[in-house]
């Protein structure tokens, strides 16, 4: 079952390109990862799926529907938390919170009553005396204190501190066995890496990238740093070998996964007496897909 | 001074954001008066055509109380008093909204947060917005001297209308700066501002048509008509307004030193943890935000309504016997009768006030669109017509509620003043609830505005004001009737009890409704943008 399926989507506004053929798919009940620089598109893409804007080319479809026609009745069946959180100056937060519940169609009040303990939230203030990280709580608390199928969060974390952001992702890591969709936006590519199932990648409105995180990270390099007690030298020409520095007996470089084990024999024949590897970090996957679209532009 | 570091900056920054603002509220402003006089020196150029003009106006309390006395029979006397007071107003609200959005507005958007960490001191922005106003207020004074005195106008007077435009101005941005800082939020400074601004009008209303004339002079527009340009002008009248502006600034200034950024001086007070039980669809939401608005405005009809309800009754008295000046009365609306006439014109000035809630209610869409919070209604299963239309019926029912007490009061108060409550109760009700289908046009173009281009919304209080000035001072400087007939309020002017005319109500409601369809349709075609 597909939750969102994206097919060569465009969009201008004048004459800027927003999305230039973007694809994506996010299966039933899994949490997707939507990943990409500020202004790649992450956000015009799920305003198309709001039915907020109106694509110029390609296909959307949303729960089997079509976000523009039937975009009211999508809308009782989804909740949406959008990165720069606008709230009416004069209303609670808890007002606001049971307003878009019921507005959606229903809020399950004990979950919203949990949720507002969790996120320490307080529901009396007014919306023009939060800050940003708690205009950002109000939304999560109304979003996910509905019991909808699906929840578009477009950079819900960029203003909760550390504590608020390990609690968003255990309610996330919950989410997932409820067997809701997720569709996660974000730059941070650690929330993604600990939530998300699946990872799309996109760049300057397009899709660059898109799979389970192991499929990406078999794609890509392994980090080492390791002590040796010998000259290290020869491992300088070793096939799949990147980025190599060596500093008295400290080496540090980078290897293709398909030559690891080479890479490690030749070090343990040096005599190694220390050794921390890691596997690539979205970060270093990220980096690594623009720095090849730039050499090649 | 350390609090002032910065503020040529944000002037320059208000320049370049509101250039083609401040260019339309200068050329409006400045183009009134000197249009008047022009169209005054054509048309009234000989003495004895003006001694009919006065000996119709000059004398009522009732016109007094719209427009202030009349002090001389020049061109100039009568242009002061003729645009005078509408022109006040108009430059009371300029100064106020303008103030407003470069300091609240900023503080609430959390753009001051972003000037104030760097090098912008405290008292920055409340110097540069109101500098840029008083600027502004002095360019309107001196191209309305130039161009009086440019029509061949006597210089002391064209001097004298220009400083009291330029002080005029001065005394609202004070004001704008002090209602700045009492509220945190923009709207509340703004129904502040608008209150002051109010009082002030109906203050030198009073004063003028009564016999309390002290009240007109604790009103900055009573004392911009009692500094007499062109009538022996008393200079020393700019003193109040100087000496009222500086202890208003200082004022403001005061307060802002006193209060944190983002908050007001009075308290903002915490709200209930849940939502009441209203509060649950799109109509529920727009009640929440519009009801303070949809009072104070409707309070203020009323105070308005009973003010011309009571001078009405001076009208009959003056003129009842006279047919030359009822002929030259009927210029004005075409009636026979001179109450009616009179009514006609205040339920004319009732209705551009009316209208004005009307379009800033339905431009409460855009702000709302602006701010991002249409989006977190429409993305919660509420469609889109819905939310456009629970913004558009406060802005479409406001009116009628408003022009129907304006009517019942203004009927109630003359009518048990003449005896007559039955009779004239009705005749004034109609009168005025005949304005109605005028204003629904202007919240039509607003809707259609809003639905067809967006970011143009509020290109709908130009059609505002350019009605208000053919409904003005269109009639009484002949404009070709093509012309006056543009404005949808021409129209309804005419109609009364004993003659309802339902060819141009209903050419009027259909052009309305006309127009809110457009809206509605484009609205739903059309991208949801910042």
């Amino acid at each position: 079952m597909t939750a969102i399926h994206v097919s060569n989507l465009t969009k201008n506004f004048g004459r800027i390109r927003a999305l230039d053929g973007l694809d994506l798919s996010v299966s039933t009940g899994e949490v997707h990862g939507f990943l990409g620089p500020n202004g790649s598109g992450k956000t015009t893409t799920i305003r198309i799926l709001l039915g907020l804007l109106r694509q110029d080319g390609g296909t959307a479809t949303l729960l089997g529907k079509d976000p523009w026609n039937d975009a009211t009745d999508l809308h009782r069946r989804l909740a949406y938390v959008p990165g720069d959180v606008s709230l009416w100056p004069n209303l609670s937060g808890g007002e606001v919170i049971d307003l878009l519940g019921r507005l959606r169609g229903g809020l399950d009040g004990k979950k919203r009553a949990r949720l507002l303990d969790r996120f320490d939230l307080d529901p009396t203030k007014k919306g023009r005396s939060y800050s940003k990280g708690n205009r950002q709580k109000v939304a999560l608390v109304a979003a996910l204190a509905s019991n909808v199928e699906l929840l578009i969060l477009d950079e819900p974390t960029g203003g909760l501190d550390p504590l608020m952001e390990s609690e968003f992702r255990a309610v996330i890591n919950e989410e997932r066995s409820t067997e809701r969709t997720v569709l996660l936006s974000s730059h941070i590519l650690s929330e993604v890496e600990a939530l998300c199932d699946r990872v799309s990648i996109i760049r300057d409105g397009r899709t660059i990238e898109s799979g389970s995180l192991a499929e990406l990270r078999h794609l890509s390099r392994t980090s080492v740093t390791a002590e040796v007690a010998t000259e290290a030298s020869s491992l300088r020409g070793l096939p799949g070998i990147h980025g190599l520095r060596l500093e008295d007996h400290r080496v540090t470089f980078e290897v293709d996964s398909q030559h690891l084990g080479t890479a490690l024999s030749q070090l343990s024949r040096l005599g190694v007496s220390n050794l921390v590897s890691h596997p690539p970090t979205l970060e270093e996957l990220f980096l690594r897909h623009y720095r090849q679209d730039s050499d090649r532009a | 001074m350390s609090t002032l570091a910065g503020t040529s900056q944000l002037i320059g920054l208000i320049l370049k954001r509101d250039r083609g603002r401040l260019i339309a509220w200068i050329l409006v402003l400045a183009g009134f008066p000197i249009i008047t006089a022009n169209a005054l020196l054509e048309l009234y150029g000989a003495p004895s055509a003006r001694a009919g003009l006065i000996a119709t106006f000059g004398s009522s309390p009732a016109y007094s109380a719209l427009l202030g006395p009349i002090y001389d029979s020049s061109i100039g006397a009568l242009t002061a008093w003729r645009i005078g007071v509408i022109g006040g107003v108009l430059i009371g609200l300029m100064a106020i909204l303008i103030v407003i959005r470069h300091t609240r507005d900023e503080e609430e958007a959390g753009r001051q947060e972003l000037l104030g960490a760097t090098v912008v001191g405290r008292h920055a922005p409340l110097t540069a917005s109101m500098s840029v106003v008083v600027g502004a207020g002095f360019i309107i004074g001196t191209l309305v001297t130039v161009g009086l005195a440019g029509l061949g106008l006597e210089i002391s007077g064209a001097v004298a209308y220009g400083v009291g435009v330029a002080s005029l101005t001065t005394v609202f941005a004070s004001f704008g700066g002090i209602a700045a800082q009492l509220t945190s939020g923009g709207g509340a400074a703004r129904g502040l501002g608008m209150g002051i601004l109010g009082v002030a009008f109906l203050l030198r209303a009073v004063g003028d048509a009564t016999e309390a004339e002290v009240l007109g002079w604790i009103s900055p527009i009573g004392w911009f008509t009692r500094l007499r340009p062109f009538a022996g002008e008393r200079w020393w009248v700019l003193g109040l307004s100087i000496s009222l502006a500086v202890v208003l600034a200082a004022s403001a200034y005061l307060l802002a030193s006193r209060r944190d950024l983002g908050a007001g001086v009075l308290p903002t007070r915490i709200g209930p943890a849940e939502a009441p039980e209203g509060l649950r669809n799109a109509t529920g939401l727009a009640w929440r935000l519009q009801r303070a608005a949809l009072l104070g405005w409707s309070l203020g009809v009323a105070v308005l309504a009973a003010i011309y309800g009571t001078v009405a009754n001076n009208v009959d008295e003056l003129f009842g016997g006279n047919p030359q000046l009822a002929d030259a009365l009927a210029q004005l609306g075409g009636a026979d009768q001179l109450t009616d006439t009179f009514f006609s014109f205040t339920a004319g000035v009732l209705a551009l006030f009316t209208a004005a809630y009307s379009i800033r209610t339905a431009h409460r869409l855009r702000a709302e669109e602006e701010a991002l919070r249409a989006e977190a209604v429409l993305t919660a299963s509420i469609a889109r017509w819905r939310w456009m239309g629970s913004h558009l019926l406060f802005a479409f029912i406001g009116p009628a509620l408003m022009l129907l007490i304006g009517g019942l009061v203004m009927g109630a108060t003359y009518g048990s003043a003449v005896g007559d409550l039955g009779g004239e109760l009705p005749r004034v009700i109609a009168v005025t609830l005949a304005q109605l289908p005028a204003v629904w046009v202007l919240t039509g173009a607003t809707a259609a505005l809003f639905g067809m281009l967006p970011r143009f919304t509020g290109f709908a209080w130009g059609l505002l004001v350019a009605f208000l000035f053919l409904g003005q001072v269109g009639q009484i400087l002949r404009f070709p009737h093509w012309l006056l007939n543009l404005s949808p309020f021409t129209h309804t002017a005419a109609i009364r009890l004993e003659n309802v005319q339902l060819l141009p109500i209903a050419v009027l409601f259909a052009l309305s409704a006309f127009l809110a369809v457009i809206g509605f349709t484009s609205f739903r075609h059309r991208d949801v943008i910042a």
